[in-house]
């Protein structure tokens, strides 16, 4: 990773800012050029709402190099209350407890950073409320 | 950027109920044993498969030909693949097209060399597909580019992650069980164990599966398939070529592909894989068949799971049913229809861009009778089924016998 | 009138228990917890640090002041453990809560008083009419080296204040500081642990800072201790805040709702604004609330706060900090604590 294309996705890291479709109201996160939906071009900035419920999760045992000392940890599928969806980590949890329909709000965590010199890089996982 | 409010972006292509090209055959194949190939380069592989198909097909030249690989790059740090393998394959300067779907670049690859052949720009074309994935690189981070570097990858999940959270949600929702699950890991290592180019040659029993190291809850390490080195290639040409080498050769019936949205979250369901659904709904069109005509398939079981999700979303069973399918036998070899009689990508391994196009090579087998003690009976018509990621992409192929 | 208008405090979940540490290293747990006053303390995620402690406390901070974020003229975290030796902490945070861009921002370092300081600076310039709305923070994951007897304490927490003037909920009455030069304690650039100076951090050091600072800051309001409902200070151990406030004449009553290092540990910057935020949680209008910190180097800054009929409206509208100190913990194991606090050396 490096830094443009960190700096490029801070609103949606970091404050879940989703592009609202001004034709058919369909909620893109990350925000998009065309709407999957309807095809128009037209899109308003709003702000994703914080909780939501787990759709469906895993719990990581062998990770990725940059997330091999983290696991296990979970990783779900959240749908946030306005229908948005997207990936996210369930943080400091009993990992054995995490089920599907649980209730989640979204909170500000590092996320990984590049190596011992590198980037610190923040971004939203979610624990159970 | 387009100034216009609405633009006329289709959802799919028009489907057409024939291809207007010519008839187009497989007439040669060859692969490598599948595994970890110590002693051998990706050029080395890629060259061996080459090398066998050109022979098996007895053609003396080769016009063009298409190179599947996911990433040389990540895996050992070389891009520009078809030229290195035109190069060393001893035929530049012929065309040589490295073409890139994720795990379903050894489809696209065999799709590209099956339109230049139909669209009769070429008379004989290589496909192949090749993957070293042993040299060190992080193969999790590598195969990981797959899926949405920004919005999935990033936020720390795996693929083999990706379908524990599908394996979840349809266990969830039609309760499938974990055994069911392992079923088609042990029928896997079954076929394969009478595949001689296998990676894995021993049978696994259902417990072995079932105490296997948890991966991705569900997903345990033998319900996944493993890290390969490997190639394949096949010879295309036209039906009336291969009809005057007086060799065996298959018709391609069908050739489809589809593309779905690279996050599994944006999927409108996470228990079926639309760009499957749709691919195979073209291809069905494109032969004139139902899913019922098919005799076997070849599917992209990278997790069990995904075996499951893709027999029901290609129309074999039932949605929901798949789990009980693959614990009854129905595609077991003997069953209502045999899925992965090579063993499929858990036990005859998987070295990514050499999956879809030894897919081709097991259907080409099966059809020209040639699998041995994996033979399906009286097949006439076998379905590939190569997959990108965590169902981006997909390509299927309809082989007929002749 | 000038203060507090929102508050937040945050602390990680995960907790090591002082006995663990001590038997990792060969010591008498029970000497530790006698002589030190301190039973667990907080450690941070291994995804938590200075900066998304900041973000979560003004989170918090920012229902309860239910202002528009924009109008925030200024964020200064003190911290000694910024996740940047360059680069603000509080860059992240403006973006993360849609503060700014038209916002001033710095990294504060003082040792453990660096999160007053930031409140100071955040009060004065709202006091000075320079902007409407300023914030102040302190938050550490703070250092310890392991085996040393900080690591007893170093603990991961925080709490911001949201300075202003319209809907005050704890006015402040006065404010001053003390400070000298005074090696009880420091960290050399590029070096990882604190060092300190033993038995010096105590008299020379904490003690007389807080001492002279309290004792001005008494004179210069013309109060008294009686006039106070809470009292709290900074909080190295358990045992130092309490021994510090008796000396100035504060009874053990008016500091037991801020003491809330025996169970935390030293949030080092985060240390006495925690407290004030879990005095705050609980503060009845017209509380007067008696405030000092002290940072190692050394110095101490003192603030009265009077707490208005505001506090009321604002109180339940985020968690409040001894819910978190004391639910939802997940303990840790010393090799887990070790882990987490990246004391495992690892391959690159």
């Amino acid at each position: 990773m490096i830094s443009p294309r960190y700096h490029r996705e801070v609103p949606q890291r970091y404050r879940l800012e989703a592009g609202k479709c001004k034709q058919c109201g369909h909620i893109s996160f990350p925000p998009r050029l065309v709407c999957p939906k309807c095809k128009t071009k037209s899109f308003e900035t709003v702000q994703l709402s914080r909780e939501g419920k787990i759709l469906t999760f895993t719990i990581i045992r062998v990770g990725p190099d940059k997330f091999s000392k983290e696991t296990p940890y979970v990783v779900a599928i959240i749908e946030l209350n306005d229908g948005v969806r997207l990936t996210a980590q369930v943080a400091d949890c009993d990992v054995n407890k995490v089920e599907i329909g649980a209730e989640v709000k979204m909170i500000f965590r590092k996320i990984q950073d590049e190596g011992k010199s590198g980037l610190h890089c923040y971004g939203y996982k979610a624990v159970l409320v | 950027m387009l100034n216009v409010e609405r633009s006329e972006i289709p959802i799919y292509g028009e489907m057409k109920s024939r291809f207007a090209g010519r008839d187009v055959a497989v007439i040669g194949v060859g692969m490598t044993k599948f595994g970890e190939l110590w002693k051998k380069s990706l050029r080395d592989i890629f060259v061996e498969a080459s090398l066998q198909a050109i022979e098996n097909s007895g053609v003396d030249h080769i016009d063009s030909m298409y190179v599947g690989t996911m990433s040389g790059g990540l895996f050992v740090g070389q891009e520009h693949i078809g030229a290195v393998m035109a190069d060393y394959l001893g035929v530049a300067p012929v065309p040589a097209t490295r073409v890139e779907s994720a795990c379903a670049s050894g489809g696209a690859a065999f799709r590209q060399a099956y339109f230049e052949v139909a669209s009769g720009q070429s008379e004989i074309v290589l496909a192949g597909g090749v993957e070293k994935m042993t040299d060190g690189a992080d193969v999790t981070d590598a195969l990981a580019t797959a899926a949405d570097q920004e919005y999935e990858v990033y936020n720390g999940i795996t693929f083999p992650g990706l379908y524990a959270m599908i394996a979840r949600a349809h266990m969830h929702q039609y309760k499938t069980t974990r055994e069911q699950l392992a079923h088609v890991a042990v029928k896997n290592h079954k076929n394969g164990s009478m595949n001689p180019n296998a990676q894995f040659r021993s049978p696994v029993t259902l417990e072995q599966v079932m105490k296997a190291t948890m991966v991705a809850d569900p997903l345990r390490l033998l319900d996944c398939s493993p890290v390969s080195d490997g190639g394949a290639a096949v010879i295309v040409c036209s039906v009336d070529y291969a009809k005057q080498l007086k060799k065996p050769y298959v018709k391609v019936v069908a050739s489809a592909q589809a593309s779905d949205t690279i996050a599994l979250h944006s999927r409108e369901s996470l228990t079926a894989l639309k760009c499957v659904s749709v691919a195979a709904e073209k291809a069905y069109k494109q032969a004139g068949l139902k899913p019922t005509d098919i005799n076997f398939a070849e599917v992209h079981d990278c997790f069990t799971i995904a075996e499951i999700v893709v027999t029901e979303d290609l129309g074999f069973f039932e949605k929901g049913k798949g789990g009980a399918a693959a614990e009854n036998g129905s595609t077991s070899i003997g069953g209502k229809i045999p899925i992965n009689t090579s063993g499929g990508l858990k036990s005859k391994g998987h070295p990514v861009g050499a999956t879809g196009v030894a897919q081709i090579i097991e259907c080409y087998e099966q059809l020209t009778g040639n699998a041995g003690e994996r033979q399906v009976k009286n097949a006439k018509y076998g379905l590939t089924q190569n997959m990108g990621g965590s169902g981006a992409s997909c390509v299927i192929h309809i082989l007929e016998a002749v | 009138m000038i203060g507090i208008v929102g508050y937040g405090s945050y602390l990680p979940r995960y907790r090591i228990k002082v006995d663990l540490i001590a038997k990792q290293w060969g010591a008498d747990p029970e000497a530790i917890k006698r002589g030190l006053m301190l039973y667990e303390k907080t450690v941070p995620g291994l995804d938590e640090d200075t900066i998304t402690i900041s973000v979560e406390a003004t989170r918090y901070a920012l229902q309860r002041a239910r202002i528009d974020p924009q109008k925030i003229g200024a964020v200064y975290i003190g911290s000694e453990s910024h996740p940047y030796a360059v680069k603000p902490s509080a860059t992240v945070l403006i973006d993360a809560l849609g503060i700014g861009p038209h916002v001033h921002v710095a990294s504060y370092e003082f040792a453990c008083k660096a999160g007053t300081e930031a409140m100071y600076v955040a009060y004065s310039l709202v006091k000075a009419g320079e902007m409407e709305y300023a914030l102040g923070i302190g938050a550490d994951t703070s250092q310890g080296a392991p085996g040393d007897a900080l690591e007893y304490s170093a603990s991961a927490g925080g709490a911001a204040f949201i300075m202003g003037k319209e809907n005050v909920i704890a006015e402040i009455l006065f404010t001053n500081s003390y400070t000298s030069d005074t090696p009880d304690f420091w960290r050399r650039e590029h070096e990882y642990y604190p060092r300190h100076a033993g038995r010096f951090t105590g008299e020379p050091a904490y003690f007389k800072h807080i001492h002279n600072a309290g004792k001005n800051l008494l004179e210069k309001s013309e109060l008294s201790p009686k006039d106070f409902q809470f009292a709290v200070f900074h909080m190295p151990n358990g045992k130092f805040p309490q021994e510090a406030g008796k000396k100035l004449g504060f009874t053990k009553e008016q500091m037991e709702v801020g003491w809330i290092s025996p169970w935390m540990g030293n949030t080092y910057s985060g240390s006495s604004p925690t407290g004030l935020a879990a005095i705050l949680d609980v503060a009845k209008p017209g509380d007067k609330i008696f405030m000092v910190s002290f940072g190692s180097g050394a110095g101490s800054d003192g603030f009265i706060y009077k707490v208005t009929n505001e506090i009321d409206k604002v109180r339940d509208l985020a968690p409040k900090l001894r819910d978190m100190l004391d639910n939802d913990k997940i303990y840790l194991d010393y090799g887990q604590y070790a882990k987490f606090r990246k004391k495992i050396i690892l391959n690159e």
